[in-house]
């Protein structure tokens, strides 16, 4: 944070002229103010009253019951077998989403970076993922693809076996045999577009002269990659990973549609447990504390990424 | 000085005052500025529910001048609307479905209009001709009626009548559950890819929570004794849920821990499997040849029971007035129409006579069109809904009314976290005896809040 705001200070001009009294500056400012208060309500009100209701036993099932408990939600949070389980799932998930979108997003950039013919017709087409809403994707995966009887897995595990002549393929339950993996398979198709444009971005800043010297030099393509190329990505991958992250993190669509959590609760990650703390048990206390958590959480990494973005930006003005 | 202060003062009084003036005012115009006669309601996107809102502006509206506007949700996403809308007294809505789980709860916290008076006043609506286990699960504990039924169902075995032709199997009218684990054996595997039974694995207490309970309460268990004692552990709930689990593991659907009323619906009416136990609703849907493969094919036994004499849910989409609607003689008036026997008419008429919202009066089933759309399934329907006795549906006393659940707020978080875990041993990811002793932990929890 301390660089983000450092750096602008040495880039703005010393001849911009300063109004020294303060009353022109508050004039300046108050056609502002309008926003700043709007932005201060909208944003930070609603925050203080959830970090107000997460201090309070509340269950909407039960008026008259309201009342103020300190911080005995946040203990419950932390001590909770099931929310521990649900931050254990959510790191699994996010970490091997965001780690497998990267690999495969990076071997798409660089397959789309060379020239061929119908380029701009294969980027869209591995764009398209990413503009499909969550749910609907969700839904695709859950029942198109997964679904023991009708799905395309079965399918064609069905059309292989018949081919070597068996009669019908195995019915794998694909959703309950292996649940987070289901999940994580349908994340990765959706998460891979936006690691790759990142890095396609990344790759196509890539400056031509020097991998041409390191061709004059007799470098072969892999030495390039892991001396040139990928030093030069490395800030491109650490920003798909942290803005990936930040997403990953809230994923609700896909849990709720294809596991409903479950079997049990392996693939229950913290939004879909906050939810159910919501909507099925009512006690609001406890889901706010819940959501204050996983906010003090989320600007944790958010800072990390901010980070990242500033020291990106300072190469940029350096160069 | 003075006289500054004095205007500031006289200043913010006559803003107060006029602000006031126009809330009150805005107030006003909302409550009577059509002269009440414009309602809102709010309900479950079933099939039924799509009907009347298609019907209700050509003749409920026509008649009586009063304009409804329906808002229509999901199951899931209705409940957390209706809950929050009432609970917070936010008051957007003049009628509500809500089901027979909500009623007791919600009479309690005293967030409902009582509509027994309306119904006695209004001698065309024939409140003695509604079906006894409806009103009693749609009574507070006062005795008083708290909600109009607009649909009610039971629950019940349907099979594939040519698959058991085929294997010379009879299916009793009155079948155990020991026979049809028996039948589904049989009949597993009677065409390619098709299996003996569906039953819901899908966690949730709505989903699986509803067909195991039924189970479990004929096998002799219960979730909480007379005096909130959990048993979810106990021997005769986790002989139930181990014959349900292995039942549905060894001759179930495929997916089945995915599986809920609509994955079996599918399969079902795809010729997928054989059997299927479920709710009586789910019959229209079955006989539709534009939707189904089997219409016409199907067979219909009553819920199979182990040690009860019969073991059928009971449940029904109702009509609810929260208690700060200022609409109330309107809302009960469309309510009234809504629940009606000319409705069922109307509907009978217009849409066909298998899509009548029935099962909750006994006329419904004299009505000749009526007994022609559902003849293979009407008869056994009533019988199952009378049969269904929500004060008493096991074989001891319980602490509230209700077949499929318990009627306490907790049970929706207590419901969906116990189920979670059977749909987990339903997928071979824990065993049962697992699932109910962290289910008893649970419930026993919740029973500390009843306990005296």
């Amino acid at each position: 944070m301390t660089t983000l705001t450092a750096a602008p200070k040495t880039a703005s001009p010393p001849s911009r002229p300063r109004t020294s009294t303060g009353i022109s500056r508050w004039k300046r400012r108050i056609p502002l103010l309008p926003a700043l208060v709007f932005t201060i309500v909208v944003t930070q009100l609603p925050f203080v009253a959830t970090l107000v209701i997460s201090t309070f036993q509340w269950n909407i099932l039960k008026p008259g019951d309201r009342h103020f408990v300190g911080l005995s939600n946040f203990r419950f949070v932390f001590t909770d077998d099931r929310l521990r389980t649900a931050v254990l799932n959510t790191m699994v998930l996010t970490a091997s989403v965001v780690l497998i979108s990267v690999v495969l997003g990076l071997g798409l950039a660089m397959l789309l970076d060379r020239r061929f013919l119908g380029r701009g017709l294969a980027r869209t087409m591995l764009i398209a993922p990413f503009l499909v809403m969550p749910v609907a994707a969700a839904l695709l995966w859950k029942h198109a693809i997964y679904n023991p009887d009708y799905g395309l897995l079965n399918g064609t595990l069905n059309a292989v076996y018949r081919l070597f002549g068996a009669a019908n393929g195995p019915t794998i339950d694909w959703v309950s045999s292996y649940p987070m993996p289901a999940v994580v398979v349908s994340l990765v198709w959706q998460w891979t577009p936006f690691m790759m444009l990142i890095l396609l971005a990344g790759l196509q800043a890539q400056p031509g002269d020097v991998l041409e010297a390191a061709r004059m030099d007799g470098a072969s393509a892999l030495q390039t990659f892991r001396h040139i190329t990928l030093p030069h990505l490395r800030q491109y991958i650490e920003l798909g990973i942290l803005l990936g992250t930040i997403y990953v993190v809230q994923t609700f669509d896909a849990v709720y549609t294809i596991t409903q959590g479950g079997p049990g609760s392996q693939t229950t990650n913290l939004p879909y447990e906050i939810y159910l703390t919501m909507f099925r048990k009512y006690e609001y206390g406890q889901a706010a504390a819940a959501g204050v958590v996983v906010v003090l959480g989320s600007i944790l990494i958010a800072t990390f990424a901010l980070r990242t973005i500033a020291s990106l930006f300072r190469e940029e003005v350096s160069r | 000085m003075r006289t500054r202060r004095m205007i500031q003062v006289l200043a913010t009084a006559t803003a107060a005052g006029s602000l006031l003036v126009a809330c009150s005012g805005a107030g006003s115009s909302a409550g009577s500025g059509d002269g009440g006669k414009s309602i809102n309601v709010l309900m479950v996107g079933n099939p039924q529910m799509e009907d009347i809102a298609k019907l209700t502006k050509s003749t409920f509206t026509k008649d009586t001048g009063i304009k409804v506007n329906f808002t229509i949700l999901p199951e899931n996403e209705l409940r957390d609307k209706v809950t929050q809308d009432i609970a917070t007294q936010a008051g957007q809505y003049d009628v509500a479905t809500i089901g027979a789980y909500e009623v007791p709860i919600w009479t309690k916290n005293g967030w409902l209009h009582e509509l027994g008076s309306y119904a006695d006043k209004d001698a065309s609506f024939d409140k003695s001709d509604l079906l006894k286990p409806m009103v009693t699960s749609l009574s507070g504990s006062d005795g008083k009626l708290y909600a109009l039924p607009f649909y009610g169902e039971s629950s019940f075995l349907m099979y594939n009548k040519d698959v058991m032709k085929a294997k010379g199997i009879t299916v009793p009218e009155h079948p155990t559950w020991q026979q049809i684990a028996d039948i589904a054996a049989k009949v597993d595997g009677a065409e390619p890819g098709m299996r003996g039974i569906c039953l819901r694995g899908l966690a949730g207490w709505g989903e699986l929570g509803a067909s195991l309970t039924t189970v479990v309460n004929t096998f002799g268990g219960t979730w909480f004794t007379k005096d909130w004692k959990a048993e979810v552990n106990s021997p005769a709930f986790k002989k139930a849920t181990n014959f349900y689990v292995d039942l549905v593991k060894k001759h179930g659907e495929a997916g089945a821990a995915q599986s809920g009323f609509t994955e079996c619906l599918n399969a079902m009416s795809q010729k997928k499997v054989a059997m299927w136990y479920d709710a009586t609703s789910a019959a229209g849907s079955l006989e539709d040849p534009s939707a189904s493969k089997i219409a016409g094919h199907v067979g219909y036994a009553y819920a199979p029971t182990a040690e009860t004499k019969s073991s059928g849910w009971l449940w029904s989409w109702a009509w609810a007035m929260p208690k700060t609607t200022k609409n109330a003689d309107a809302a009960a008036k469309f309510m009234l129409w809504a629940s009606s026997k000319k409705y069922e008419q109307l509907v009978g008429e217009k849409l066909g006579w298998a899509r009548v919202p029935a099962g909750k009066r006994a006329s419904t089933y004299e009505i000749p069109q009526y007994q022609k759309a559902a003849a293979s399934f009407g008869d056994i329907t009533l019988k199952s809904i009378e049969s269904a006795d929500p004060a008493n549906p096991g074989v001891q006393p319980r602490p509230t009314v209700g077949v499929q659940y318990v009627a306490i707020p907790e049970f929706q978080d207590l419901g969906t976290k116990v189920t979670q875990e059977i749909s987990a041993a339903i997928a071979g990811k824990t065993s049962v005896d697992q699932a109910l002793n962290d289910g008893q932990k649970l419930a026993e929890d919740v029973a500390k809040n009843y306990q005296k």
